[in-house]
This record gives structure tokens, C-alpha cells and sequence, in this order.
């Protein structure tokens, strides 16, 4: 009797992974504010980043922050592979990058192992 | 708290429970037993583990996985189990947990020194940069930092110092070193007029320059920037391993409730055997050797790339250079130096000085070599008069009483040229080189034969790229005798000549029909050659817009480098590969063990030691990599 209720529960743990990580959900997501000719938006990296998309404008400077929360090494920096950007990221500090806007597209950025990915719009 | 004192921490309040597990088996039991070891795990997972259990938790939240995901899973379960079964008066296994913690964090202090070991290269590249500079003020040379310099600063450059910026020489003269940067050994002298490249050093003279190129846009931030670019970029390899990270650790969290099951429900093992084998199969599994394998090895490759001035622009160029079958070159300035000059003089020295005396005045590139070749022979010309040209023939003068003239072969109709000197004047128009005549009186003195001649080492180059079974085609605009001429001195395969500049680009499309095409050009002429070849080679000393082309750059004008940014290539990417197939057959063969799959045969795995192996499979993926800085790159 314990077996089946154990087999049961197994079964319905693994329906909530697959649901959890694969079902389709909400992604934060932001667009920069533009003030004085310049953008910013500021990024929360804890167990990934928030938000996780962002829309900058096109042309115009921009500046994201990052701040790291998260302890983990995995997060411990931040790479941009098309702009050749790969920062450092020391727990609880802020820390800029600058983006060249000139060119609209969609770009990936990744933490330094590659798990963690964000996506940057230039619209 | 850093990953340092985390991972001390943890080795500390775990070493009481190693020294109680190797002493189990002589009777001796740590005081307090179970009380003791539940102790030091809770003190072990608070302090050492906290970290990996909020950024499990943070993740999760945000429907994201990841590597702290499994440990945290791992040990907890390892934890909370032991707690219930000391209540419950069973078998506890405390200090699984705490060891895995411990071993999983040694393994990343390991790790981070690893990781910045292979990302320095460029800060060398940076600390080449002068720190400041004596700028003209207001009249007056005054200290100011480097990033105060601005286009049109006039500076001060003394014996010994760097170079602050790019520029240009207005008053004085000096030797330069400028081997960072253009990887040319020997000094060059400079003088007013002349460019200077920021980061190179002075030799022995003070001069004043004026500043061209400044931050941003020096030679030398330029190469950085290609180089961080290079360092950071994106190899389509790694998509596979992108798609396969996403999925990775729900798969594996899977798989252990599946372990957990088949052992529980249907093997009829015990709560805690079934839990050990699941824990097992989380503690085992590493998305970060997979995550790191391909990074790593292309940090340290194009890194070490450029410390042999050579520039390998990304992770696309290194995969395509694994299937080079062709490699195209330009001719001028590739092959060969890109300027006439003297290769053979037949006669005695009585024959340059003429040569020099009479071609002293001339512009004409042919006149150009004579004269470097007398310099070069420290040959003085003489005192001439009745000095005139001889239309479309040479020019003659008087010297020391006696008429003597230089010119081409139509000086032949009116003067005598003796049977020797003209077996010789066959043989050297054979070589396809051009034929200068020197006379006095009626009679030809001698021959001086002029070419723009291969680079010394072009030969060594080549033969090495044939012997990589390489097929090696030359792509000339010049005439076909001239370049078949080149071609056999330096034993290239096929040559394709009388090539329109325009036309470069398809037939380097035609050579693609029989496989990837690799193009080593310098000019501009040579940019879209460069842009429509599977790999574009660059040289260095070319322009800009070639630089802009190229795949990749050598710094060095020398030939022999293409063969080394072949072998970088293709060792880095071979690298690469076998770094993910390590990483592969990694998890692929240590999931089934964790999970108790070779049982029967009596292989198993205990949840420390799988900690342990999932501690080293990445570290060793990041050694590997490092270790291609010590890989052999030779040119033989």
C-alpha cells in the first residue's frame, strides 16, 4: 500500500517538474527608460535575471546594471558574446555595462558558464 | 563569504566525521554518535551550503535550473532523511551530505583560479599601454594622464618611454621598437613625417608627435577589442550544448525519481538504499563540464593566438578551419615582399656603381631597388656629367671620361653584348625576372636583375601547408609567366594569373566547388576575397579594411604564420570537441552507475564519491583547456 502511494507521488512529482521547468510562463521582461538622451534599465541577477528580456532603443547610449544577489559561481559574471563583453559580477555591487545601440537587433547574453541566458532587443 | 572560507568551513566540520568513518572499521565511534554528526552537517549546510540552497531557490522561482539545483536537491535530501531516520532509530548518512558539499566546493576554488588563469591574456595586452604622456599645453609640456590625450595634442617622447597614442612624427628622429604590435624584431627608424603606433617603445632619440588616434580608436585598442570579441564569441558547436543545458537538470531530477521508484516500488530495496542511488544520480550529474568545455578551450586558444600575434576572430573561423582543403594566396605583399628589388648582379662591383651613379636621380621603382641594393653594399655613386636619357631606352652619362649607360633590352640594337652575358640574360628572363643592362662605351658590362621577390620564408610555408595535405593555389593579377615564375620558387600547386582585382571573389567562389577555401591577401583589393573565403587570412601590415575581412589576422607578415594559425585553429577546436565528448560520456556513463544500474557486477557509487566526480569532470574540462597553452604549435 505504501509502495503505490509512493509510486503515485513519484509520478505526480515528475508531472510537476516537467510542468514547472518546460510549461509555458511568464518571462519578466523590460524596456529601458530613456532620460537625457541616455537609457538604463538595472538587471537583479538572482537564480537568473530579472527581468530577462530587455528592449533598448535604438541609437540612443545605453547602460544596463547589473547586480548580483545570487552567491552561486555559476552567475559570477556576465557575458555579452556579440559585443565582446564579459564582466565580472561581485555580489552586491552594481555594476555597468555599456551597450552600442547602433545596430537594431536581438542579442543573447549569457552568465560565464553559459546556463543562465537573457536576451537584449536594439529596436 | 567567498568559496574559499566556504569550502574551509565545510572541510572542517566534515573532518571529524572522515576521521569516524576511516576508524568505524576498528570499533572506535566518534563520540555523540548520531547527535555529533547531525551537529556539524546542520553547522556545514547553514554556513558552507546556504549559498547553493538561495540560488536553487531563487532559480526556481524563475522556473530556471542549474547546478546548485542538483546540489541542493542532493544533499538536502540526504539531510532531511538522516533526520527522520535518527529519530526513527535508523542507519542515518549524514555525512554524505557534508562531504558532498565539501568536495563539490573544492572543486570550484579550483575552478575559479582555473577560469581567470585562462581569461589574463588580454590583460597583458592592456598593461602594454603607457600610463601617461608629456602633452604641449598652453605652450608648455606638461604630465597628463593617457585618457586626457586628444586628437592633435602635440607630445614629447623620450628616449626609452612609450609611445602614448597613435601619430605622427613632427620634429626629431629615433628608432622604435614596435615589435608588440607589428611583431617586426629590428627597430624602425622614424623620422618627421613618419607614423608612430601607441604602446610601441622609443629607442635612443627624443621626437614630437602629433596625436592621430586616441583612446578608443588606437592600433592597440583595436587589436584588444578583437581579442576580448574573440575570447567571448559564440561557436556554433555550442548550440548543441546550449540545448542540451536547458533541459539538463529537470532531466536528471527525473531520472533520479525514477531511480528512486524502481528501486523502492519494484526492487523492494529499503527507503534509505533507494534514496542513496537517487541522491547518487543528482549529486553525479554536471551541466557545468558541458557549460564550460567550449568557453574555456576558446579563451585560452585565441588568447594564447594573440600573444603569437595572432588573431583568431571568433569561434565561427576556428570550426570552419577544421575543414580547410584549399588555401588561396594574393601574390604582391603576400608571397612575395610587395617592392622590386635587386636578386642577382652579374659582373663585378664595377656594375651597381654605375647603375646607382645613373639611377640616382630617378623616381622609377626599378631605380628604387638599384639603389637599396647599393646602400645596402655601402656602394658611393660617382661623379658624372653630360647627363641625358636615352628615349624609352635608359639614361647614359660621362664618367671619369668614359660613356656609360643603364637600360632595358632595347639598349641591345646599338651596343655589343657578349655570349656569356646573354646565356645569362636568357636565364634570368626565364625566372621571370625583369633585366636592367649596365654598359660603358659600346659594351655591356653587366646585368642586374630586379624582382619583387618571395618572402624568405614563404617556401617554408608552403611546403609545410602541402604537408598538411593542403592543395595551395596562387591568385594574381600579374602576368602568368611572372607568377608560374614565383609559383615554382616557391613551390605553389596551381596558379591562377592575369586575375582582373574585381574578379578575386569568384574565383575564390570556383575553388569552393572542391571544398573549404581559406584566402591570405593583404590589400584592399583583397577584401571581398577575404569576406567570400570560408576562412579570411589577413596580414597584418595591410589595411584596415583587410583587417576588417579578415577571419583571421597575423600580425607578422610572415607566411609561415598562416601555417601556425591553422594548427592554433584546429588544435583549439579539436580541443573543444574533446572537451565536450568528455563531458558527454561523462554524465552519460556516471548517471547509470549512480543510479545502481551495474549493481549485479557490484559497481556502485556512494553519494560522496559521486560528489567528488561531479567536483573533477569540470574541473578537469578547465585544465584541459589551460593545457592548450602548453599544446606544441610549430611550423614543421
Amino acid at each position: 500500500m505504501t509502495k503505490i502511494l509512493v509510486l503515485i507521488i513519484g509520478i505526480a512529482a515528475i508531472g510537476f517538474i516537467l510542468w514547472w521547468f518546460f510549461g509555458n510562463h511568464h518571462v519578466a521582461s523590460a524596456t529601458a527608460n530613456v532620460s537625457n538622451g541616455d537609457q538604463k534599465v538595472d538587471i537583479e541577477v538572482n537564480g537568473g535575471y530579472s527581468p530577462e528580456v530587455v528592449t533598448l532603443k535604438k541609437g540612443i547610449p545605453a547602460t544596463i546594471n547589473f547586480t548580483r544577489k545570487d552567491a552561486s559561481s555559476c552567475l559570477d559574471r556576465v557575458v555579452f558574446s556579440d559585443f565582446g563583453i564579459n564582466k565580472e559580477l561581485p555580489q552586491n555591487e552594481q555594476q555597468s555595462i555599456q551597450i552600442d545601440t547602433s545596430e537594431a537587433g536581438e542579442y543573447q547574453w549569457a552568465c560565464g558558464m553559459d546556463m543562465f541566458h537573457g536576451k537584449l532587443i536594439i529596436k | 563569504m567567498t568559496i574559499t572560507k566556504r569550502f574551509w568551513t565545510a572541510l572542517i566540520f566534515s573532518f571529524p566525521m572522515l576521521i569516524g568513518m576511516i576508524l568505524m572499521p576498528f570499533g572506535i565511534m566518534l563520540p555523540g554518535g548520531e547527535w555529533t554528526q547531525f551537529v556539524l552537517t546542520t553547522i556545514v549546510m547553514a554556513v558552507a551550503a546556504r549559498p547553493f540552497l538561495q540560488s536553487a531557490w531563487a532559480s526556481f522561482k524563475k522556473h530556471h535550473s542549474n547546478m546548485d539545483t542538483l546540489v541542493a536537491i542532493g544533499t538536502i535530501t540526504a539531510y532531511v532523511y538522516s533526520i527522520y531516520a535518527m529519530f526513527t532509530r535508523q542507519a542515518v548518512f549524514f555525512e554524505s551530505a557534508a562531504f558532498v558539499i565539501t568536495f563539490v566546493l573544492l572543486g570550484q576554488v579550483f575552478e575559479e583560479r582555473m577560469r581567470n588563469n585562462a581569461s589574463n591574456a588580454i590583460e597583458k595586452l592592456v598593461d602594454l599601454q603607457a600610463k601617461e604622456a608629456e602633452v604641449m599645453r598652453d605652450g608648455k609640456l606638461v604630465k597628463v594622464p593617457l585618457s586626457d590625450i586628444v586628437v592633435g595634442d602635440i607630445i614629447r617622447v623620450k628616449p626609452g618611454q612609450k609611445i602614448a597614442v597613435d601619430g605622427v612624427i613632427t620634429e626629431g628622429n629615433s628608432t622604435v621598437d614596435e615589435s608588440m604590435v607589428t611583431g617586426e624584431s629590428m627597430p624602425v627608424v622614424k623620422k618627421s613625417g613618419d607614423k608612430v603606433i601607441g604602446s610601441t617603445i622609443n629607442s635612443n632619440g627624443t621626437f614630437m608627435f602629433k596625436a592621430e588616434k586616441v583612446g578608443g580608436d588606437t592600433m592597440l585598442s583595436q587589436i584588444v577589442e578583437l581579442v576580448k570579441k574573440a575570447q567571448n564569441s559564440h561557436a556554433p558547436i555550442q548550440n548543441l550544448t546550449d540545448k542540451v543545458s536547458e533541459i539538463f537538470v529537470p532531466v536528471v531530477l527525473i531520472l533520479s525519481i525514477l531511480t528512486f521508484l524502481v528501486w523502492y516500488v519494484f526492487l523492494g530495496a529499503t527507503l534509505a538504499n533507494a534514496l542513496i542511488f537517487a541522491v547518487s544520480v543528482v549529486v553525479i550529474a554536471c551541466p557545468c563540464a558541458l557549460g564550460l568545455a567550449t568557453p574555456t578551450a576558446l579563451m585560452v586558444g585565441t588568447g594564447r593566438g594573440a600573444k603569437m600575434d595572432i588573431l583568431i576572430k571568433n569561434g565561427e573561423v576556428l570550426e570552419e578551419v577544421s575543414d580547410i582543403k584549399t588555401v588561396v594566396f594574393d601574390k604582391t605583399g603576400t608571397i612575395t615582399n610587395g617592392k622590386p628589388e635587386v636578386t642577382d648582379i652579374v659582373g663585378n662591383e664595377q656594375v651597381l656603381t654605375i647603375a646607382a651613379t645613373l639611377e640616382e636621380s630617378s623616381e622609377h621603382p626599378l631605380a628604387t631597388a638599384i639603389l637599396n641594393q647599393a646602400k645596402k653594399q655601402n656602394i658611393s655613386s660617382l661623379a658624372f656629367n653630360n647627363f641625358k636619357a636615352i628615349e624609352g631606352k635608359g639614361v647614359e652619362a660621362t664618367i671619369n671620361g668614359q660613356k656609360a649607360f643603364v637600360g632595358n633590352d632595347k639598349l641591345l640594337n646599338d651596343v655589343h653584348i657578349n655570349k656569356e652575358l646573354k646565356t645569362e640574360m636568357i636565364r634570368l628572363q626565364n625566372e621571370a625576372k625583369t633585366v636592367v643592362f649596365v654598359g660603358s662605351g659600346n659594351k655591356i658590362l653587366g646585368l642586374i636583375a630586379i624582382q619583387d621577390a618571395p618572402k624568405s620564408t614563404s617556401k617554408e610555408a608552403i611546403s609545410a601547408l602541402k604537408k598538411r595535405g593542403l592543395r595551395t593555389v596562387m591568385l594574381t593579377g600579374d602576368n602568368n609567366r611572372v607568377a608560374q615564375a614565383i609559383a615554382q620558387e616557391v613551390g605553389i600547386d596551381d596558379v591562377i594569373a592575369d586575375v582582373l582585382p574585381g574578379d578575386k571573389a569568384d574565383h575564390v567562389k570556383d575553388l569552393q566547388k572542391n571544398g573549404k577555401v581559406a584566402f591570405v591577401g593583404d590589400g584592399i583589393n583583397d577584401a571581398p576575397a577575404l569576406t567570400m573565403a570560408d576562412v579570411g587570412i589577413a596580414m597584418g601590415s595591410g589595411t584596415d579594411i583587410a583587417i576588417e575581412s579578415g577571419g583571421i589576422v597575423l600580425m607578422k607578415n610572415d607566411l609561415r604564420d598562416v601555417v601556425k594559425a591553422l594548427e592554433l585553429s584546429r588544435k583549439t577546436f579539436n580541443r573543444i570537441k574533446l572537451n565536450l565528448f568528455w563531458a558527454f560520456i561523462y554524465n552519460v556513463l556516471g548517471i547509470p552507475v549512480a543510479a545502481g544500474l551495474f549493481f549485479a557486477i557490484g559497481l556502485t557509487l556512494s553519494p560522496e564519491l559521486a560528489g567528488l566526480a561531479m567536483a573533477f569532470s569540470s574541473l578537469s574540462v578547465v585544465t584541459s583547456s589551460v593545457l592548450l597553452n602548453k599544446s606544441k604549435i610549430s611550423v614543421a
